[in-house]
C-alpha cells in the first residue's frame, strides 16, 4: 500500500515539474497608496465563512475545550495518578487555556490594518499576490476547514498574511505563535487580539498541556472557526533555506480528518518571498553566534532608520489547496482509529507518522516550488563563486546565463520581459548596497569594517558579508539541489558509471538530508530527476550504464558543484572536528562554539576559505545528519541531551570528502541566546515609531 | 397443519414482477394528467393520487417525464442460457417424486435478488449464468434427498427462499461448470406445531414473513419479526443472512428469536438435542448457521419464539429542529432503555421525500389543518423546513403501558427540542417502508437509478458517519460525471445500547452517462469505503453475499476468515453449496 501511495506522491511532483503554469501577481500596496488607510481599516469586513460554521466567541471555544471529553479524560487520569482533586487540575487547564487562547477582536484587526498599511508602505515597494490563489482560498474556506502553511523567513510573514486576508475580505486566521511573544506585554496582547494563540516551545512530557493545546487547535479546526495558520518550519529560517519540517502541529490538524470528525481538510502551501529580508543582518550575526553590536540596536533611532530603508518587493504565492482526503486515500489503515474511542489520547501508529512526515515534506516542496526568485538571487550565487571582486560586465553576462539555467530547472524568477540584465543587476545592487557595491567597474563585497582591526575582526566582517550574501544564494539551492548533487557526485567519483554516481549521489543526499528538502525515501527518483534536468540543459549525456558530461556541459557541472562546495567543505570541516577534537560525549552548547573556534582559526590562518562553516545552522544540520546516519548517538542524561560520536564511522565519513586539512585551536566569542527577542524588538520598535 | 397462502405457489412469478419489486398490480405510474399514482389495492396508498410527487422527482433528480427508458416487456426465452442437466441425475430426481422445472422463466426468476445491477440486467440484458434446474422440496426429507443426489452427481446447490437478497447472494458464479440446482424452499411453508406453554413454534423454513404472521395470528400469536421485506422474504432466508426486524426492540433480532435450527448439509444434518433458552456447550453452532448465506447447507426447520399478539398499537412522530438533536434524543432513549417497538429518525431529505408522497387531501378541512401544523412548526417554533427532521415511533403492548411508555419517550424528546407531530405522520412513515421499494422501478423508467444500503455504528460516530457518507456520495457523483446532484439521504432505523443502525438511500439521474451501472457500483463502493473509514460495519443485516466480500478480511481479520473457512471445508468439502458468498 505504501509503495503505491509513494508513487502517487512522486507522480504528482513530477507532473508539477513539467506543467508549470503559474498565476499572475497583483500589487496590493498600489491601492493603499491611492486611498485612505483609515477608511480601509474601517471598511465593512464580512468575510465568507465555512459552510458548517455556527459563529462563536473565542471564550466559547475555550469553554468547549475545557468541557471536551478529550481534556476531561486527561484531567481525570491525572487526578487519579497524582491523587489530586480534578478541580485543581481543571484550574490548571484553565490557566493553560488563558495563556494560550487568542481573543480575536475586530478592533485590534482594524488597528493592525491601519498601522501595517503605514509600515508596509514605508518598508516595501510592492506586495504582490497571486489573486487566483486568493480566489481558490476563498472557495476552500467555505468548503472545508483550512490550514494555512506559509514559509517562514521573517516576522513579517504572519502579519502580512493576516493583512492580506483582511484586504481580500477573507476570514482571518488563528496563528500558532511561540510563547516568547508573550514576554512583550503590549505586543503579545495585541497579537492575541489579532488572532494569535501561543504555544510553549516544548511540552512533550506535559500531558495536560498537550491535551489542552491539541484539543484547542482541533476544536477550532473541526468547527471551521477560522483558518489555522502555522509554520511547518517551526521557526524563521535564518538562512532563507527551507528548514526541515516539524510534525507536531501538522499531526494535530490532520487528526480530525483521520478520525473522520471532518469530511476533509485543506492544506494550503503559501510561499512568501522577500527581495530583501528585514532581519538579514540580524540573522547573519545570529548564525555567527554573536549578539548584534549594541549601538545598532539602540531603540527607536535604529527603528527609524529601518523605516527609511527600502526592502523591495514581497511576493506571496498562495498555492493550490491540497485535500488531505486525497493525500490519505488508500494509505491509512483505519482499524486503529475504529477500535479506540476517539477522545482517548492515542500515539499515532508508525504508518500514520510516516504519512504525516510525507505530507509535511510534500507541503514544503510545494512552498519551494512557488518561491519567487529575484534577479539578485542569481547575482548573489555568482558573486559567491567570484570573490573578492568580479568584473561588472562579466557578472551581467553570467547572471543572464544563470537565469536561463534556473528556469530550465523549474525556478520561478520574477524578471519582467522588457527588463535588461544590466538594469536588473544594478537595481539588485542598489537594493542590497549593504552587501555589495560597484567599485571601478567591479562588484565587491562590503566586507570591510570602518577601520582595519585585528585579523579576527577582518575574518568576522568577511564572514558576516558572506553569510548575508549566502542568504540570497540559498534561495536557489532547493531548486538546484538534485542536478547539483549529481554534478558533485560526478566530480567526486571521477567515474562515468551510473551505478557509482548514483551511490555517491545517494550518500550526499543522506548527508545533506537536513540541509535541503528531499521527499523521504525516493533517492532514485531524485537522482533521475537530477539527471533529467542536466540532460535537459545539455550538461550531460546518459546511456543505459553511463553518465558523462558533454563538452559544453563542463561549465554547468563545475558551476553547480561550486555552488554546493561550501556545504561539502563545511561538513567536512565539521566531521574533521568531531573525529579529531572530541573524545567523549558533548552537548550542543559545547559543540557549536567548538566547531566555530576551530573553523575560525583555520580561516585566520588562511587554511580554508569556507566561511560558511561558521554558520551555526550548518553545524546543527550536520549534527542532525550524523545522528541519522548513526555516526553520532543521542543520549539523554538528566534533562541534557548528549551526543556520542562513533569516531571510527566519523573518520570514514570525513574520508569520503577526502581533502587533507591542517589543525589548530583558538577561542572565539560566543553566545547567541538573546537573538530572538532582539529581532522581535526590532519590528515592535518600528510599530511604535509609526504610532507616535 | 396450518395452511399456507398465495405466495407459496410453485410459480410465484405469476403474482410478482419478473423485472422489478413486489406485486404485479402494485406500482407507481404517472396517470393521464401527468400526476403520480400508486396502483393496486394491496397498500393503503393504493389508488391514490400523489400531487406533489412529480415535482419532487423533477426537482430532486432533474428528471423529466419526457425522457423515458423502457424495459423489455417480457423475458426473451431465446436469450436465456440453456439448461444443462445430466440424464442420470434427472432419473434419480424423478424417482424421488420431487417437483422440478427446467423452464427458462422459472430459472431466470431464481437467478437473482434485488440489487440494482440485477434488475438492470433483467430490464436490458441477460445473466451469463443462471440455475439449470429448479427443484421444489416440500419437506425436510426431500431436502435430504436432494442434497444426497447433489453429492452423488457433484452438482452445485443454491438455496432460494423469497429472492429478496440485496447482496448478489443469489447470483450464480459465472465460472461454475457443474449443474446448478436452485433449491426453492417455498413449498416448505407449514407451521409444524405451536407450543403455547413455552411460547415457541416450529416452522418450515420456506414460509414467507407475512404468511407466518397471518397464520400465527389465527392462534393469537406473532413472532414480531418484521424486516422491511417481510411480505416476500422467508424464515430460512432470515436465518441465513442474520436478519433484523423493525420491532427488534421488543422481539429481538433473528439471533434472539431462534430456539432451534435444523440444517441439511453435505456432511449430514446439524441440529441440537433440545430446545432450550440458552446452553453452554462451546461456541453456539447456531452462529455458524446464521449468516452462512447458503454456503453450508439448507435450513429446513426452525423453532422460533412467539408472543401473544399485542393488545394495542400506537404510532407516533416527533419533529426535531435538526438531525443532530434527533440523534441525541435517540441516544438518550437508548441509554434509558425505553425504546418503543420501533423508533426511526429520518433526515431532512427523507422527510421531504415522505412529504412528496402525501396523497391528495380529501377535504379542505384536512388541508387547512395541515397548513396550520406547518405554520406552527416553522413559523411559531422557528424550525427551518430545510433542516428539521422527523422521528417515527411505534408502541406496542397493553394499552395502559403503551400510554405510559409514550409519555416517557415524548418527555425525553421534548428535552431535545422535539415536538410531537401526530400519529398519522408516524403511521404514514411505516407504510412508506413497504412502498418505497416500488419507487426504484419508477425511477428506472426515467433514467434514475438508486439503491439503499445499511451499516451499524457506535453512537459517538453516528453524526460524523452520516454526514461524511452523504458528502462522499455527492462528491463521487460529481467526479464520475453525474450531471445532477444525487439524492443522498439517511435514516437511523435501530437503536442499541452501544450504537445504531443507519440506512442510506442513494439515487441519481444517469442521463448522459454511458455505463450507469458501473458508475453506480463505483460510487456505492466508495460509500462503503467511507462507512468503514468512519468506524461503521460492513453490514448490519443485509449480509455480505458477493457484493461486499472484498471487505471481509478487513472486517473480521485473517484468522477470523480462516475460522469460517475451516468450518466450510469440514461441512462442505466439495463445495456443493457453491454460491461463493461470504468467503
Amino acid at each position: 500500500m505504501t509503495a503505491v501511495s509513494h508513487s502517487f506522491f512522486i507522480c504528482s511532483q513530477q507532473k508539477e515539474l513539467t506543467s508549470k503554469k503559474r498565476d499572475e501577481f497583483e500589487d496590493i500596496l498600489e491601492e493603499r497608496r491611492l486611498s485612505s488607510d483609515l477608511r480601509y481599516a474601517m471598511k465593512c469586513y464580512t468575510p465568507v465563512i465555512y459552510k458548517g460554521l455556527s459563529p462563536c466567541k473565542p471564550n466559547a471555544i475555550k469553554s468547549a475545550v475545557l468541557q471536551s471529553e478529550q481534556v476531561q479524560y486527561v484531567i481525570k487520569q491525572l487526578a487519579k495518578e497524582m491523587g489530586e482533586s480534578p478541580d485543581i487540575i481543571q484550574e490548571e487547564a484553565m490557566e493553560i487555556l488563558d495563556e494560550m487562547g487568542h481573543s480575536m477582536q475586530l478592533g485590534a484587526v482594524r488597528f493592525f490594518a491601519f498601522t501595517l498599511s503605514k509600515i508596509f508602505k514605508q518598508l516595501f515597494q510592492r506586495v504582490c499576490v497571486n489573486e487566483e490563489g486568493m480566489q481558490r482560498l476563498q472557495h476552500a474556506i467555505q468548503e472545508h476547514p483550512v490550514v494555512l502553511l506559509p514559509s517562514h523567513r521573517s516576522y513579517v510573514d504572519f502579519l502580512m498574511l493576516s493583512y492580506l486576508l483582511y484586504t481580500y475580505d477573507l476570514a482571518l486566521p488563528v496563528i500558532a505563535a511561540g510563547i516568547d511573544f508573550l514576554g512583550m506585554k503590549i505586543v503579545g496582547e495585541l497579537l492575541r487580539r489579532a488572532g494569535a494563540f501561543f504555544m510553549r516551545r516544548s511540552f512533550g512530557g506535559n500531558r495536560l498541556y498537550w491535551a489542552v493545546f491539541s484539543e484547542y487547535v482541533k476544536t477550532m479546526l473541526r468547527s471551521g472557526y477560522a483558518p489555522i495558520e502555522f509554520f511547518l518550519e517551526g521557526t524563521r529560517s535564518r538562512t532563507a533555506k527551507t528548514l526541515t519540517p516539524k510534525f507536531g502541529l501538522l499531526s494535530i490538524v490532520m487528526e480530525p480528518f483521520l478520525k473522520r470528525e471532518v469530511f476533509d481538510t485543506y492544506l494550503v502551501p503559501i510561499s512568501i518571498s522577500y527581495e530583501r529580508i528585514l532581519e538579514e543582518s540580524l540573522y547573519a550575526y545570529e548564525l555567527l553566534g554573536v549578539p548584534k553590536p549594541k549601538e545598532s540596536t539602540s531603540g527607536l533611532l535604529k527603528a527609524r532608520r529601518i523605516l527609511s530603508d527600502n526592502f523591495g518587493t514581497i511576493h506571496i504565492y498562495v498555492g493550490q489547496p491540497v485535500s488531505l482526503r486525497t493525500l490519505a486515500s488508500g494509505r491509512i489503515n483505519r482499524c486503529p482509529y475504529n477500535l479506540v474511542p476517539r477522545h482517548l489520547p492515542q500515539k499515532p501508529s508508525e504508518d500514520i507518522q510516516e504519512f504525516v512526515s510525507d505530507v509535511a515534506y510534500k507541503m514544503e516542496l510545494l512552498q519551494i516550488e512557488n518561491m519567487v526568485l529575484s534577479p539578485w538571487v542569481l547575482v548573489a550565487a555568482i558573486l559567491l563563486q567570484n570573490l573578492p571582486a568580479m568584473d561588472f560586465e562579466l557578472l551581467i553576462e553570467k547572471t543572464l546565463w544563470l537565469k536561463g539555467l534556473t528556469q530550465t530547472f523549474g525556478g520561478f524568477i520574477e524578471w519582467p520581459d522588457n527588463l535588461c540584465a544590466r538594469k536588473a543587476v544594478l537595481s539588485g545592487l542598489t537594493l542590497h548596497a549593504n552587501i555589495a557595491r560597484l567599485v571601478d567597474g567591479h562588484v565587491v563585497l562590503n566586507d570591510k569594517g570602518l577601520e582595519d582591526g585585528a585579523v579576527g575582526e577582518i575574518v568576522f566582517k568577511r564572514a558576516l558579508a558572506i553569510l548575508m550574501c549566502a542568504t540570497y544564494r540559498n534561495q536557489l539551492l532547493n531548486v538546484f539541489v538534485r542536478p547539483s548533487l549529481v554534478a558533485v557526485a560526478l566530480q567526486m567519483t571521477r567515474s562515468f558509471r551510473k551505478e557509482e554516481v548514483y551511490s555517491c549521489f545517494s550518500f550526499l543526499r543522506d548527508v545533506f538530508s537536513d540541509e535541503f528538502i528531499f521527499f523521504p525515501g525516493i533517492s532514485l527518483k531524485d537522482f533521475e530527476e537530477g539527471c533529467f534536468l542536466l540532460t535537459k540543459c545539455d550538461a550531460i549525456q546518459t546511456s543505459q550504464q553511463e553518465i558523462y558530461p558533454t563538452d559544453k556541459g563542463s561549465v554547468i557541472v563545475s558551476f553547480l558543484s561550486a555552488m554546493f562546495k561550501p556545504f561539502v567543505e563545511g561538513y567536512q570541516l565539521i566531521f574533521r572536528y568531531l573525529s579529531k577534537e572530541t573524545k567523549e560525549a558533548f552537548t550542543e552548547k559545547q559543540l557549536i562554539p567548538g566547531v566555530r573556534n576551530f573553523v575560525f582559526q583555520l580561516l585566520e590562518k588562511g587554511n580554508t576559505q569556507c566561511y560558511e562553516a561558521l554558520s551555526s545552522d550548518m553545524q546543527k544540520n550536520a549534527l542532525a545528519a550524523l545522528v541519522q546516519l548513526g555516526a553520532v548517538k543521542k543520549k539523554k542524561i538528566v534533562e541534557t541531551l548528549l551526543w556520542d560520536p562513533a569516531t571510527k564511522f566519523l573518520n570514514s565519513l570525513a574520508g569520503c570528502f577526502c581533502l587533507p586539512l591542517p589543525f589548530g585551536f583558538q577561542s572565539f566569542s560566543q553566545g547567541f541566546d538573546k537573538q530572538r527577542e532582539q529581532s522581535c524588538l526590532f519590528l515592535i520598535e518600528g510599530l511604535l515609531c509609526v504610532l507616535e | 397443519f396450518y395452511k399456507a397462502s398465495c405466495l407459496s405457489s410453485f410459480r410465484m412469478q405469476e403474482l410478482l414482477k419478473w423485472n422489478g419489486w413486489g406485486y404485479n398490480d402494485s406500482k407507481f405510474i404517472f396517470n393521464k394528467k401527468g400526476q403520480a399514482e400508486f396502483t393496486g389495492k394491496r397498500y393503503r396508498l393504493g389508488g391514490m393520487v400523489l400531487p406533489t410527487f412529480k415535482e419532487w422527482i423533477e426537482k430532486t433528480f432533474g428528471a423529466s417525464l419526457e425522457h423515458k427508458t423502457t424495459s423489455r416487456a417480457s423475458l426473451n426465452v431465446n436469450d436465456v442460457p440453456p439448461s444443462i442437466v445430466n440424464e442420470e441425475f434427472l432419473q434419480d430426481l424423478r424417482a424421488t417424486k420431487i417437483s422440478y422445472s427446467q423452464d427458462a422463466e422459472d430459472r431466470v426468476f431464481r437467478a437473482h435478488g434485488h440489487c440494482l445491477h440485477e434488475i438492470f440486467v433483467l430490464r436490458e440484458g441477460m445473466f451469463k449464468r443462471i440455475p439449470d434446474i429448479v427443484v421444489w422440496p416440500v419437506c425436510h426429507e426431500d431436502v435430504v434427498k436432494i442434497v444426497e443426489l447433489a453429492c452423488k452427481h457433484n452438482l452445485c446447490i443454491i438455496p432460494f427462499g423469497g429472492g429478496t437478497s440485496v447482496s448478489s447472494a443469489l447470483e450464480c458464479p459465472e465460472e461454475e461448470k457443474r449443474t446448478i440446482v436452485s433449491l426453492d424452499t417455498s413449498q416448505m411453508n407449514r407451521i409444524l406445531w405451536i407450543d403455547e406453554k413455552n411460547l415457541t413454534a416450529c416452522v418450515e423454513a420456506g414460509i414467507v414473513g407475512q404468511d407466518l404472521e397471518k397464520q400465527l395470528a389465527e392462534s393469537g400469536f406473532c413472532t414480531g419479526h418484521e424486516p422491511d421485506s417481510m411480505e416476500f422474504s422467508s424464515l430460512g432466508g432470515w436465518v441465513a443472512t442474520r436478519a433484523s426486524g423493525m420491532k427488534k426492540n421488543i422481539y429481538g433480532n433473528i439471533e434472539d428469536l431462534v430456539i432451534h435450527i435444523k440444517m441439511v448439509t453435505p456432511r449430514g444434518i446439524v441440529e441440537k438435542n433440545c430446545q432450550v433458552p440458552r446452553m453452554s456447550t462451546g461456541p453456539d453452532i447456531h452462529h455458524f448457521i446464521m449468516g452462512s448465506e447458503g454456503t453450508l447447507g439448507v435450513v429446513t426447520e426452525v423453532t422460533i419464539k412467539i408472543r401473544p399478539v399485542p393488545e394495542y398499537q400506537k404510532y407516533g412522530s416527533v419533529v426535531f429542529p435538526n438531525f443532530e438533536r434527533g440523534v441525541a434524543c435517540l441516544r438518550e432513549v437508548a441509554k434509558q432503555r425505553c425504546a418503543p417497538a420501533s423508533i426511526r429518525l429520518v433526515d431532512n431529505a427523507q422527510f421531504q421525500f415522505g412529504h412528496a408522497l402525501k396523497p391528495q387531501v380529501a377535504s379542505i378541512f384536512t388541508s387547512f389543518l395541515d397548513g396550520l401544523k406547518k405554520f406552527y412548526i416553522t413559523k411559531f417554533k422557528g424550525f427551518d423546513p430545510n433542516i428539521l427532521c422527523v422521528a417515527t415511533l411505534l408502541f406496542e403492548g397493553d394499552r395502559e403501558k403503551v400510554l405510559q411508555h409514550e409519555k416517557q419517550v415524548y418527555d425525553i424528546a421534548t428535552k431535545f427540542g422535539g415536538l410531537a407531530a401526530g400519529e398519522d405522520n408516524g403511521q404514514r412513515g411505516y407504510m412508506l417502508t413497504f412502498v418505497i421499494a416500488y419507487i426504484r422501478d419508477l425511477g428506472l423508467d426515467y433514467y434514475v437509478i438508486g439503491e439503499s444500503f445499511e451499516t451499524s455504528v457506535p453512537w459517538d460516530r453516528v453524526l460524523d458517519l452520516c454526514r461524511n457518507v452523504k458528502e462522499r456520495i455527492v462528491r463521487e457523483c460529481k467526479e464520475k460525471g453525474v450531471q445532477f446532484a444525487p439524492l443522498s439521504t439517511c435514516r437511523v432505523t435501530q437503536t442499541y445500547d452501544a450504537g445504531a443502525c443507519v440506512y442510506f438511500y442513494f439515487a441519481f439521474n444517469y442521463r448522459g452517462i454511458s455505463d450507469p451501472i458501473h458508475v453506480y457500483e463505483q460510487i456505492e463502493r466508495a460509500a462503503r469505503e467511507e462507512i468503514l473509514a468512519n468506524g461503521g460495519s460492513l453490514s448490519h443485516h443485509h449480509g455480505v453475499g458477493k457484493l461486499r466480500k472484498r471487505w471481509m478480511k478487513e472486517s473480521i481479520s485473517d484468522v477470523g476468515l480462516g475460522m469460517l473457512r475451516s468450518v466450510k471445508e469440514y461441512v462442505d468439502p466439495n463445495n456443493i453449496f457453491g454460491n461463493k458468498n461470504l468467503l
